[in-house]
């Protein structure tokens, strides 16, 4: 439903050069991250997100030839591991008043399938 | 009346335990002078006075039992982005504005643990996304120094507050300099611990792989006494550290005889205010006084620090910020046509401009096509700039250098550009992507602001940390001023 070619679409070979997205680009990305943006925010984000991006192309000048990406710092550690044992209670009542729209101990939404 | 106001966490703390005076009576005075601030400094989001009062009295109950912990009775504030049981918690945006968390934040149960009577929860940019707390939906905090000039972000509400001296601590986090920034641009102590010594627990998550939880006081040993109350392992926590916590108080008078100090030749460019070079210099030289040996460094990929953040703190963003659909808790738009226009409307809505701003960078990095352009990139660089930290700690103890390239700046000064408010975070960042624990000291005034000194240590080198910060703070007395009006 969305047109995810719009966001692909450019071609990013020189990252020093300037990354003007485009009205529909910024929609595309938009709709990507399930928001919503007015007409007034579009060209706001279309300067801003391009400037953002033409700095952190910054990154292609430095050498990362067989550097290993770096997820999170401590990079001695491993996944801690626990016993495959129920911990945890049901908490709905304690979560549910949180909830903007709940019935009979479920979480409403508008209806998905017609 | 006793100036409870101008005692720190520590004489508090002690004067408790002493009986000289008992905590209703400082919470009341505390309480009084955040209800007097709220109008001009905003540094408040919620204000939970009963509450307050209630453990107040408990704790004096408790102390008049001969029993308590460190901090009993003791009041602090939390950063709004801490979970707090029944009391609401709101990260500063709209979107949580009637979120009540069903259960407290680790940091928020150890505190508590230790005593501590918590006031309030303080204003904060939203999400912690942002360096000048301009981005809360509660409106902006003022900096106490000069009410027309921003505190710094994103923990500006409790930097505001600890500056202000309505309470004596505060918790606060740290993902780009959250903490070390504000504690900078407000003239107080902020300590960012090592990545993974703090639980992350019940903190509002922004950007999982830097986010850490930490302390803004008044002097280092106050940051001492409460970070070691509030640090350890969490099983709660996966990415936390199981490794016991030293008492950073006991260390804290170590002499600095032979200390290592790197001087980072990437920290003193030409970005850097000649005036806040003059005050770090200073400080340098003071340091040189106490034993230590100044080393020259260079960490030559630090520059890169933050283009790095601004793609992998966006990208982390945007994935934990997908939580806030509209279905189970935060805000929901009226009247959705269909679940899609629910995400889109309700995340619309409650987000604020820079927040979407951010998820919508990092949804930009993470797509197919980009991600390892940007995303992959942005790692690599990372471990070169985290290779430069270990190279570096190698031949030093500890590097110390600014934490700011500029003292405090106007409301509004730097809200235009994005890239001239990410650049506010350039010397704090790295510690950041390498998980340091780092420290920003009062070292000065510039103009009659204050100016900021940072120290980084090695991974869970916070006691040297502290010890280092202390030493300085016991042969100055910059950390002992308080801005005009409010001492």
């Amino acid at each position: 439903m969305y047109d995810f070619a719009l966001v692909f679409s450019l071609h990013h070979a020189h990252f020093s050069r300037s990354m003007a997205l485009t009205r529909e680009q910024i929609a595309s990305i938009a709709a990507l991250a399930r928001l919503e943006l007015t007409a007034a925010e579009v060209p706001v984000y279309q300067d801003t997100l391009s400037r953002i991006l033409d700095f952190v192309g910054a990154l292609e000048a430095c050498d990362t030839k067989d550097v290993a990406p770096l997820a999170h710092p401590l990079t001695g550690l491993s996944q801690r591991l626990r016993p495959d044992v129920v911990t945890e209670q049901d908490h709905r009542e304690q979560y549910q008043p949180n909830a903007p729209q709940v019935a009979a101990g479920l979480y409403l939404v508008p209806k998905v399938i017609e | 009346m006793a100036d409870f106001h101008n005692s720190t966490l520590t004489e508090l703390a002690a004067g408790l335990r002493a009986r000289k005076f008992s905590s209703v009576e400082v919470t009341r005075a505390l309480l009084e002078r955040v209800t007097r601030h709220q109008s001009a400094l905003n540094a408040f989001i919620s204000v939970t006075a009963d509450e307050a009062l209630a453990a107040a009295h408990a704790a004096d109950q408790t102390l008049a039992g001969g029993g308590g912990g460190a901090l009993t009775g003791v009041p602090i504030a939390h950063k709004d982005l801490f979970c707090t049981q029944g009391v609401r918690t709101t990260c500063g945006s709209r979107m949580l504005d009637n979120f009540v968390s069903p259960y407290d934040a680790t940091v928020v149960k150890k505190l508590r643990g230790a005593g501590a009577v918590t006031l309030g929860k303080t204003n904060m940019d939203e999400f912690a996304m942002g360096s000048s707390n301009e981005t809360s939906y509660y409106g902006p905090v003022r900096n106490p120094w000069n009410r027309e000039l921003v505190p710094g972000g994103s923990s500006g509400g409790s930097a505001a507050a600890v500056a202000a001296r309505l309470v004596p601590g505060a918790t606060a986090t740290d993902t780009g300099g959250s903490i070390r920034q504000p504690a900078a641009l407000c003239g107080i102590t902020g300590m960012k611990p090592t990545y993974g010594r703090v639980s992350r627990y019940g903190m509002v998550a922004f950007a999982s792989s830097l986010d850490q939880g930490g302390v803004l006081t008044r002097s280092a040993a106050d940051a001492a006494l409460m970070l070691r109350e509030m640090a350890g392992f969490d099983a709660n926590d996966s990415t936390s550290v199981d490794t016991p916590v030293p008492d950073y108080v006991a260390t804290l008078e170590q002499p600095l005889t032979g200390l290592r100090i790197g001087l980072l030749r990437e920290f003193f460019d030409k970005g850097l205010d000649a005036d806040n070079e003059r005050r770090i210099r200073e400080a340098l030289r003071v340091y040189e006084t106490l034993g230590a040996r100044l080393i020259d460094v260079s960490l030559p990929h630090l520059p890169m620090s933050v283009p790095v953040y601004y793609v992998v703190a966006p990208a982390e963003c945007s994935s934990n910020l997908a939580r806030f659909d509209g279905v189970r808790f935060g805000h929901r738009c009226e009247n959705p046509r269909d679940l899609n226009d629910m995400y889109r409307r309700s995340r619309g809505e409650g987000f604020g401009a820079e927040v979407k701003r951010r998820v919508m960078t990092g949804t930009y990095v993470l797509s197919a096509g980009y991600y390892d352009a940007y995303y992959l990139k942005a790692q690599r660089v990372r471990a070169l700039i985290n290779e430069d930290f270990v190279r570096a700690f190698e031949s030093v103890d500890v590097l110390i250098g600014p934490t700011t390239p500029t003292p405090a700046f106007a409301l509004g000064a730097k809200t235009a550009d994005p890239i001239t408010m990410y650049l506010n975070d350039i010397y704090t960042i790295g510690a950041n992507l390498a998980g340091l624990p780092a420290i920003s000291v009062p070292c000065g005034f510039v103009q009659d602001l204050p100016v900021g000194l940072q120290i980084v240590g090695p991974h869970f080198a916070e006691a040297r940390v502290l010890n280092a910060a202390h030493a300085f703070q016991k042969v100055t007395d910059w950390h002992t001023r308080a801005p005009a009006g409010y001492a």
